[in-house]
């Protein structure tokens, strides 16, 4: 985790130092926020990911048997 | 008859969304691309049954959802089998540090119980509703609420984050109010 750049995942750090602990039950809000920025941010780059082809041509294929079969 | 053109468009608009819902719930690339193909078979199949005018996104991703719920409960032992290897086939060439930290984190939503994981994905992540997750998994908003806080604790353990400090210092900005704030 030490060294990431500065910039895209860099700005989703806060620098909070009187979270109270976990375990306590309530989650402080800092810790909410980390956790959901964090979450948000694996999750923006798997969207961004290149969707593989074969989903595009499974997609054409299946609009193909579906004409096929129902007219 | 097929589907129309714009439909078969909103569908293919949907796939890195609905791609990456399946990768963060089952932690698997591989077998989160099986999970998409076997949604957009289904989907094809049931297309009558979706309603025009209401969210395609999430009607599709409630197949999947579906989907992959009754595969965990067949396979459950295979789906716990945490590998670790979530990375390697990924497209985009990595910026390594990121990827690095995205890793440790879905290894973290992994150990997660489903319940909760699959709430925090689509609340927090995918950026539905309470009301929009609580219909996709098909129970109360209470319910999801409630899940969602438990999955961010369980986190909060797992990554050992007690404060946001640690996350690792780093970045000249975090660095620069951090310095601030001790002086």
């Amino acid at each position: 985790m030490k060294g990431r750049k500065p910039g895209k995942a860099g700005q989703q750090k806060m620098n909070i130092a009187d979270a109270p602990p976990y375990g306590s039950g309530t989650l402080g809000s800092d810790v909410q926020d980390v956790i959901g920025k964090q979450l948000r941010a694996m999750y923006d780059d798997l969207v961004n990911q290149t969707v593989p082809d074969r989903f595009k041509e499974l997609l054409q294929e299946l609009n193909k048997r579906k004409n096929k079969g129902k007219s | 008859m097929g589907i129309e053109a714009s439909m078969q468009d909103k569908i293919l608009a949907t796939l890195p969304r609905l791609r990456a819902f399946a990768i963060s719930l089952s932690g698997k690339v591989d077998r989160a691309d099986d999970l998409v193909q076997e949604t957009l078979v289904r989907a094809f199949t049931n297309i009558n049954s979706f309603q025009p005018g209401t969210n395609l996104q999430a009607w599709l991703f409630t197949i999947l959802r579906n989907q992959f719920r009754s595969e965990y409960r067949k396979r459950r032992h295979e789906v716990e089998d945490v590998d670790g290897r979530f990375a390697e086939n990924l497209t985009t060439p990595p910026e390594q540090q990121s990827r690095l930290e995205f890793e440790e984190f879905r290894q973290a939503l992994t150990e997660l119980p489903l319940d909760q994981r699959e709430a925090l994905i689509l609340v927090g992540a995918s950026g539905f509703s309470y009301e929009q997750a609580a219909q996709i998994c098909d129970c109360a908003i209470g319910t999801i609420k409630s899940r969602v806080n438990r999955a961010r604790a369980r986190l909060a353990e797992i990554l050992s984050i007690e404060s946001a400090d640690d996350f690792g210092p780093d970045g000249d900005m975090q660095a620069a109010v951090a310095s601030a704030r001790s002086r």
